[in-house]
């Protein structure tokens, strides 16, 4: 429901081995000032505009790499693939468009790894991908996930991108975000810490979940975050938005988010923040 | 009885003018029943009507999505689509259920939780996902009821139950059958074939073990078959409160998360 209005924004690169040392091409046009970026400087630069600091949509594995230790990812493989439950031609036509786009299985990447030494669970939503959108597999990754976090008493570090829960599976989709809510219920009993980070764009079912239930809240400058979409918005009221609307400086001025951190200082204050929960929390709740 | 009733025909039903809201079942269900207003933020928003009440002589916390039956109640109560500080409201009255050890009994009926510009700026999405949250952490028996049209996270957020009942011509989505035609087909008046493609009706979740129960319910509008759904959902929630008020607080929780961290239908693939 969210989906037409935020899919705008382009992507560096939608290369299959997308790469940020590999770029493809050596100019870009920025889609927000229209500069042209000489594609070194975009990747130096972390793939932001220098010209007007916009934030470009990166995919999980640069992700990734900007937050994890070189070397330490172990992802997890749960050998589980997308079906059609409502059996529509048209989900099976675009899975494979998407797949064929990506070089991804699924709108999500996650694992164990480091971050400066300090051990996590992290989980990555590509918009990439179908938008990042939830369905039965994304679901059960970050259900996965939390769960993995909690077995092994590790911080839960979560980034979104997403439009939302996945139309095509129906009801199905729409339940992965009691699922993933209970496993985040379940963490919060652990006395464990969970980090959310909110990328462009993190909409509908993602936003109305566990998104949004992260001990720390943190945003990319300038993202769009939000439960519906601007167009069912505009629809509704009848009127133009005001500017502004949905980012994450709104979000941070209405007091839904903990802090708004730039791309490159991302993994240290991750750190920080890890370390500042050192020695706290797993509380015992035995009995 | 002559002719099969389809999908879409149940979403016409489930949508119906004279369809009976929340407070029908309320009123007849449960004995002194006293609403509670307000989150305590400053807000008291009317889409959710929230209150204790005595089921069997139990007292219960009821928490239900509120269609207006008259055109001014619908604006007073914005056609049944909350705002957050509905679902706020709510959150209040599930802690306040746990804190007096009262059942809570929710039900659903909404067209979902309202885009407006004054719920984005008080966080709609934040108070669907603390609803879900605290209900899946809550030490008393939940118990929803899915009355009419269960749209959305709008609907879920109330929905995060030990049991779920459904009407028989009641129907539960990710979205409204108009939504997911525009959205699928980019052709929103394909909303007749949208219906019959979403599985969204009590037999189809019942199949997809989304729902626990289906109450049945008669062809005719009339006052005696009103009462007799009512009974049938008695009988219903005799049975779910029988089975529930026996789990300890742990168990009631344990049986949440097993119930919905089933929920999921992917194949698992060839490992080479
Ligand atoms: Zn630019």
């Amino acid at each position: 429901m969210t989906i037409e209005s935020i899919k705008k924004r382009e992507y560096p690169s939608s290369n299959k081995k997308s790469n940020i040392d590999i770029p493809k091409g050596k100019w870009l046009k920025c889609p927000k000032c229209k500069e042209i970026i000489y594609r070194p400087t975009f990747v130096k630069s972390l793939n932001i505009c220098p010209y007007c600091n916009y934030y470009f949509r990166i995919t999980c594995k640069d992700r990734l790499k900007l937050i994890i230790d070189d070397g330490t990812f172990k992802e997890f493989k749960l050998n589980i693939e997308t079906t059609n439950p409502l059996e529509l031609s048209e989900y099976e036509a675009k899975l494979k468009k998407e797949k064929e786009k990506t070089g991804l299985d699924e709108a999500t990447l996650s694992g164990i790894g480091k971050i400066n030494d300090n051990k996590v669970v992290i989980a990555i939503i590509d918009s990439n991908f179908f938008m990042g959108s939830m369905g039965s597999v994304l679901g059960e990754y970050v259900t996965f996930s939390i769960e993995e976090s909690i077995k092994r008493k590790l911080p839960l570090i979560i980034i979104s991108a997403s439009g939302g829960a996945r139309m095509q599976e129906g009801i199905i989709s729409l339940m992965q975000m009691a699922k993933t809510t209970c496993a985040i219920a379940k963490h919060n009993e652990e006395g464990l810490l969970y980090i959310s980070v909110l990328t462009d764009p993190t909409y509908g079912g993602v936003t109305a979940s566990f998104a949004s239930l992260g001990d720390i809240i943190i945003a990319e400058p300038g993202a769009m975050i939000g439960f519906a979409g601007p167009n069912v918005i505009k629809q509704t009221i009848g009127e133009e938005l005001p500017p502004g609307f949905q980012t994450s400086e709104f979000q941070l001025k209405h007091g839904f988010i903990d802090l708004i951190v730039k791309r490159k200082e991302m993994k240290e204050t991750i750190t920080k923040l890890i370390e500042l929960h050192k020695g706290s929390g797993i509380i015992d709740k035995k009995n | 009885m002559t002719k099969k009733i389809s999908s879409w025909d149940i979403v016409n039903i489930a949508r119906g003018p004279y369809r009976k809201t929340s407070l029908d079942y309320i009123d007849n269900l449960f004995e002194d029943f006293i609403e509670l207003h307000g989150d305590r933020l400053g807000y008291d928003d009317k889409a959710i009507v929230c209150g204790i009440g005595k089921y069997n002589g139990i007292p219960v916390t009821i928490i239900a999505e509120q269609k207006g039956r008259t055109t001014q109640e619908n604006i007073e109560r914005n056609f049944g689509m909350p705002n957050p500080e509905s679902y706020r409201k709510a959150i209040r009255l599930m802690r306040q259920a746990e804190k007096f050890n009262r059942p809570i009994i929710t039900f659903i009926d909404t067209k979902g939780a309202y885009p407006g510009l004054h719920a984005e700026e008080h966080g709609q999405g934040e108070a669907i996902a603390k609803s879900m949250l605290t209900l899946a952490n809550i030490k008393v028996p939940v118990i929803n009821i899915v009355i009419g049209e269960g749209s959305s996270g709008g609907a879920l957020a109330i929905g995060v139950a030990n049991k779920i009942l459904m009407l028989e011509y009641a129907i539960y989505s990710i979205i409204s059958p108009e939504g997911f035609a525009s959205i699928i087909w980019k052709d929103s008046s394909k909303k007749e074939k949208a219906a019959n493609k979403m599985k969204l009706t009590s037999k189809d979740l019942l199949n997809l073990n989304v729902i626990d129960t289906i109450i049945k319910e008669e062809k005719e509008d009339s006052d005696d078959n009103f009462m007799k759904v009512i009974a049938r959902i008695k009988k219903e929630l005799d049975l779910s409160l029988e089975e529930l008020m026996k789990l300890s607080p742990k168990e009631l929780c344990y049986h949440r998360y097993e119930k919905f961290r089933k929920i999921g239908t992917y194949k698992k693939e060839k490992v080479n």
